[in-house]
C-alpha cells in the first residue's frame, strides 16, 4: 500500500471540529495516521484547496429490482447521456437511472465514497447485492423494507416485540441489510386490496394494527437490537397536500421512546412530507411547522429530498403514491407487489419551474434545510432519482450556500410560488463547514459509521479534495466556482488509493458492502423452524433459497452488534 | 456552396455518420471535413476513408448543400440535428435520417429505412421512394416526444407506427401505410393517400389522421361523430365525403380520424349510429 500525504489543504472535518484549518493529512494502509514516514511517500499538494472526508449519501436509490425496472422502462433517459469506455472505466449510460458502473464513477467524481441504497425488498436482496457488487469505488449498504412485512405486522399486532426483533435480526442477516426501512407503514399492505392509510391511526385491513403501532413497534425493535441507525421512515400520505400533519404525528409518536437526546427516527426526503393545503390548488409549504418541531426536539433527523427542475424518474416502494402520480401525469408506469413484503411503483416525471406545485416543492426543500438550524439534523439528498438525479448535488450546495444563486432560480420560476415562498425572507447561507456536515459528517454520524465522515486518526482514508480556495472565494457571490469545484473533485481518495484525479476516474476499486450481524439470545438460528413454516405458508421461495450467503457480496463488511434480549 | 460525397466502396457494416450535416460541415475546408470521425461497425474511421469529399463548404449552414452520390443504404443518422441548409441523397439511406432536425431540407431520391425524422422539430424531409417504420416517431421504448414540427412527405409507402407520439407538424404519405398510424398521437396531422393496414390512432389524444384509401376496420375505442363532405388540411381541401371518428376514448382522447367513405363501403353500418 502506498503512503500518501495531503499537504496544506484547508481541512473541513466537523466531527473533529476542524473548520478550515490548514493541515496535513497522512494516509497509510487505507487509514488515516498521525505521520507519513518512510521512503516513497506520495505527496498531494492541496494548497489553496478544500479537503473534506469522502461524501456520504444516506438515501439514494442506486441498485435493486425496482431501479433496474426503471432502467428498462426508460430507454429515452439513457441515449443522450452515454459514457464511453476508457482504459480504467467501463462504458455505461446515465442520467436519472445510471447503470451500476456509471453510478459508482459519477459519485466518485463528485467526491462521494459511501452511498446507501434505501429500499431493498427483502425478497429481492440477491438482485440488490448483485448490482451493488457491480457498483465500483463507493462503499454501500441496503435498507430492507420492513414496515409492511406480514411477519412483522402479525408480531406487532400481538405486541410480541422480542419475537419481532428476532425476526428483524434474522432479516438483516439473511438479506445483508443495514437499517430498518419503513415506507408508508400499513399503506402498502392495504394497497394490496386497493386501499391506503389516510392517517397514522387507520387500521390495516386483516392485521388489526395501525401505522402508529408499526412505527412505535419497529422503533422499539431498533432500540432492542442496538441498530447502527434509527428507523428510516417514509411517512404515510407522502406527496399529498396537507401531509405535514401526518409527518408531525409520526415524529411525535416516538417522542417518548427517545433517551438522552439520541435520535430515534429519521424522516427521509422530508420535502415530500411537508405539504400544506387541502388540494393541489391550495397547496402550500409546511416547512415552517416541520422545522419548528425539529428545532425543538432532538429525537428526529431528516434529509431534504430537494427537487431539481429536470426530467427524472420517480421510484418508491410506495405503490399507492406512484399510482396517484400516474393519474396526475398520464405517463407510462410500473406498479408491483412483492409477495408478503412490500409494493413498488415507477413513473417518469418532469419538474417544471413554471408549475406552481413543483416550484413550491423546490422552495420547501430549501426552506427545510435553511430553517432547521442544526445542520446535524438535516442532510443533503435528492432522494435520487425521485426529486432529481444525484449529479445535481453541487447545484443544491450552491443554493444552500448562496442567496444570490437561490434568487436567480426564483426569478425564473412560477410567480405565485415565488410570492408565497419563504426563501426571500431567509438570509441564512451555509458555510463550507455546514456543507461538510450536511453532505458527509452528519450522515456518517446518523449511520454510526465510525470510520467514515471524518479525518481523525484511524478513520478510513476516504477523502475528497476540491479545487476551491476558501480564503479568496466568497461562496455567496462566486457560486459558479463552487458548483464547478464540487461537480468534479480534484482528487478523490478511497481506502487510501487515488481513484479520481482532476475529475476523471484513474483507478477503479471495489467498495465494501456493510450489513449488520446482530447477536441475539436466543440466537436467530433457533428461530429457523418457525420461519420455515412461514415460508411454506406464504412465500413462493424456500427458506434456504431466500438467504443471501455472505460470499455473495464482493467485499463483505459485517458490523457486529449485540442485542439487548 | 455544394459539397459532394461519393462512397469509395460498398459498405457492409452499418455506418454511424452523425457528422453529415450542413451544421457540422459549415466553416470547414474539404480537408477538415474529410477528417471528421464516423463509426463503421465497431471501428472508428475518418470520413475520407469512406467517402471522396469534393466541392466547397459555406461559412454558415444555410449556404451548405450536401450531395450524396452513390449507395449509402448502410449509412445511418444523416442530417441528425441539422438546423439549416440542404442534403440531397441520390440513393437509399439507412435508419434515423434527419433525427431531431430543426430546420433545412432533406431530399432522398430513393428509399429510407426506419425512424425518418424521429423527434424532428422543424424543416422538411421528402422521400421519393418508400420509408420504413416509425416515421416522425419518439425515441423507441417510451419517449413521449415525437415529431414536434416540420413536414415529412413520402411518395411511396411507409411502415408501421407512423407518427408515434407525434405532437405537431405534418406527415403526408402518398402510398400505403402499415398498422398503428398515429399511435399515441398528441397533435399534428397525418394524411395517407393510400390504404392502411388498420389500428389507426390507437391511444391518440389529439390531432388528425386522414386515410383516403381503405382500412380493414376502426378500433372499437373510436366513436363515429359525423359524415363530412370535405376536410381542410393546411389550407388545402380534400374532397370527401369522410367518416369522422373521435377517440381514443380509452385515453379520454379527442383525436379525429377521417376515413374516406367511397373506399370503405364496409363501414356503412356506422352511419346508423350517428
Amino acid at each position: 500500500m502506498t503512503v500518501l500525504l495531503i499537504k496544506n489543504g484547508f481541512v473541513y472535518d466537523p466531527i473533529n471540529k476542524v473548520d478550515g484549518e490548514i493541515m496535513d493529512i497522512a494516509i497509510k494502509d487505507g487509514k488515516i495516521v498521525e505521520k507519513a514516514e518512510g521512503n516513497g511517500v506520495k505527496i498531494i499538494d492541496a494548497s489553496r484547496m478544500i479537503v473534506m472526508p469522502g461524501g456520504v449519501d444516506i438515501h439514494s436509490h442506486i441498485a435493486g429490482a425496482k431501479v433496474n425496472a426503471g432502467r428498462m422502462l426508460r430507454p429515452e433517459d439513457h441515449f443522450k447521456d452515454v459514457e464511453m469506455k476508457t482504459e480504467k472505466t467501463r462504458s455505461g449510460v446515465g442520467r436519472s437511472i445510471p447503470s451500476t458502473f456509471t453510478t459508482g464513477y459519477r459519485y466518485a467524481r463528485m467526491g462521494y465514497t459511501t452511498v446507501f441504497e434505501p429500499a431493498q425488498a427483502p425478497l429481492k436482496a440477491r438482485h440488490t447485492h448483485e448490482e451493488l457488487n457491480d457498483t465500483p469505488i463507493i462503499d454501500k449498504a441496503a435498507y430492507p423494507l420492513l414496515g409492511d412485512c406480514w411477519f412483522v405486522l402479525e408480531r406487532l399486532a400481538k405486541n410480541k416485540i422480542e419475537e419481532c426483533a428476532a425476526y428483524v435480526a434474522w432479516v438483516m442477516k439473511a438479506t445483508k441489510g443495514y437499517v430498518i426501512k419503513i415506507v408508508n407503514p400499513g399503506g402498502l399492505e392495504a394497497w394490496g386490496f386497493g386501499g391506503n392509510m389516510r392517517s397514522i391511526d387507520d387500521t390495516v385491513p386483516h392485521f388489526n394494527i395501525t401505522p402508529r403501532e408499526i412505527v412505535q413497534g419497529l422503533c422499539k425493535v431498533n432500540e432492542l437490537l442496538h441498530m447502527p441507525h434509527t428507523i428510516h421512515v417514509h411517512t404515510n400520505n407522502l406527496g399529498k397536500p396537507g401531509n405535514y400533519i401526518t409527518t408531525l404525528e409520526t415524529m411525535k409518536c416516538v417522542e417518548n421512546l427517545a433517551h438522552e437526546d439520541k435520535p430515534v427516527i429519521h424522516v427521509t426526503h422530508c420535502q415530500f412530507s411537508a405539504f400544506k393545503g387541502q388540494d393541489w390548488r391550495t397547496f402550500a409549504s409546511g416547512a415552517e411547522e416541520i422545522a419548528k418541531y425539529v428545532n425543538n426536539h432532538s429525537h428526529v433527523t431528516t434529509d431534504i429530498g430537494q427537487v431539481v427542475f429536470t426530467d427524472t424518474t420517480t421510484m418508491t416502494a410506495d405503490g399507492p403514491f406512484q399510482f396517484i402520480l400516474y393519474k396526475l401525469t398520464g405517463n407510462k408506469w410500473i406498479n408491483g407487489d412483492v409477495e408478503t413484503e412490500t409494493s413498488t411503483g415507477i413513473v417518469p416525471f418532469t419538474y417544471s419551474r413554471k408549475s406552481y406545485v413543483h416550484a413550491t416543492q423546490w422552495s420547501i426543500g430549501l426552506e427545510l434545510a435553511l430553517l432547521i438550524k442544526d445542520p446535524w439534523k438535516i442532510y443533503l439528498t435528492t432522494d435520487h432519482p425521485n426529486a432529481g438525479p444525484f449529479i445535481y448535488y453541487p447545484r443544491i450546495m450552491t443554493w444552500l450556500m448562496s442567496r444570490v444563486a437561490r434568487e436567480k432560480v426564483m426569478k425564473k420560476m412560477n410567480r405565485r410560488a415565488r410570492q408565497k415562498s419563504l426563501l426571500s425572507t431567509i438570509d441564512r447561507e451555509y458555510t463550507f463547514y455546514e456543507v461538510a456536515i450536511a453532505t458527509r459528517a452528519g450522515q456518517a454520524r446518523a449511520l454510526s459509521l465510525r470510520h467514515k465522515g471524518h479525518l481523525g486518526v484511524g478513520a478510513d482514508a476516504d477523502i475528497a479534495i476540491y479545487d476551491v480556495d476558501p480564503a479568496s472565494v466568497n461562496p455567496s457571490k462566486d457560486y459558479r466556482l463552487i458548483r464547478k469545484a464540487f461537480k468534479r473533485a480534484n482528487y478523490t481518495v478511497k481506502g487510501g488509493e487515488i481513484v479520481v484525479k482532476n475529475g476523471e476516474v484513474v483507478k477503479s476499486v471495489e467498495g465494501k458492502t456493510f450489513w449488520v450481524d446482530v447477536e441475539t439470545s436466543p440466537s436467530v438460528n433457533e428461530f429457523a423452524p418457525k420461519l420455515k413454516q412461514v415460508f411454506e405458508d406464504y412465500y413462493t421461495v424456500q427458506y434456504e433459497n431466500y438467504i443471501v450467503p455472505e460470499h455473495y457480496l464482493a467485499v463483505s463488511c459485517p458490523v457486529h452488534i449485540k442485542a439487548e434480549m | 456552396m455544394v459539397i459532394a460525397l461519393r462512397p469509395k466502396r460498398v459498405f457492409k457494416a452499418p455506418i454511424e455518420a452523425e457528422c453529415i450535416t450542413p451544421d457540422v460541415f459549415s466553416g470547414k475546408s474539404v480537408e477538415e471535413i474529410g477528417k471528421l470521425k464516423v463509426w463503421e461497425g465497431n471501428r472508428e474511421r475518418s470520413l475520407k476513408e469512406l467517402f471522396s469529399v469534393e466541392g466547397e463548404s459555406g461559412a454558415k449552414p444555410e449556404g451548405v448543400s450536401i450531395q450524396i452520390l452513390g449507395d449509402v443504404h448502410k449509412v445511418r443518422r444523416i442530417g441528425t440535428h441539422m438546423s439549416a441548409g440542404s442534403i440531397v441523397v441520390h440513393g437509399d439511406v439507412s435508419f434515423h435520417l434527419g433525427e431531431e432536425m430543426a430546420g433545412g431540407k432533406i431530399l432522398v431520391n430513393g428509399n429510407a429505412d426506419s425512424w425518418v425524422g424521429s423527434m424532428m422539430k422543424g424543416g422538411v424531409i421528402e422521400i421519393k421512394g418508400d420509408a420504413g417504420d416509425y416515421v416522425g416517431a419518439a425515441y423507441r421504448g417510451g419517449g413521449t416526444r415525437g415529431m414536434s414540427g416540420g413536414t415529412i412527405v413520402i411518395h411511396g409507402n411507409a411502415g408501421n407506427e407512423l407518427g408515434y407520439f407525434m405532437r405537431k407538424g405534418i406527415i403526408k404519405v402518398h402510398g400505403n401505410v402499415g398498422q398503428f398510424t398515429g399511435v399515441h398521437m398528441r397533435n399534428g396531422i397525418i394524411v395517407v393517400d393510400g390504404d392502411s393496414e388498420g389500428r389507426n390512432g390507437a391511444e391518440m389524444t389529439g390531432g388528425k389522421i386522414v386515410v383516403c384509401g381503405s382500412v380493414p376496420s376502426v378500433l372499437p375505442t373510436f366513436t363515429i361523430d359525423a359524415v363530412k363532405p370535405r376536410v381542410k388540411i393546411d389550407g388545402e381541401k380534400l374532397a370527401g365525403p369522410f367518416y369522422v371518428f373521435i377517440g381514443d376514448v380509452a385515453e379520454e382522447g379527442e383525436g379525429k380520424l377521417y376515413i374516406l367513405k367511397a373506399s370503405n363501403t364496409h363501414l356503412k353500418f356506422y352511419e346508423d349510429l350517428i
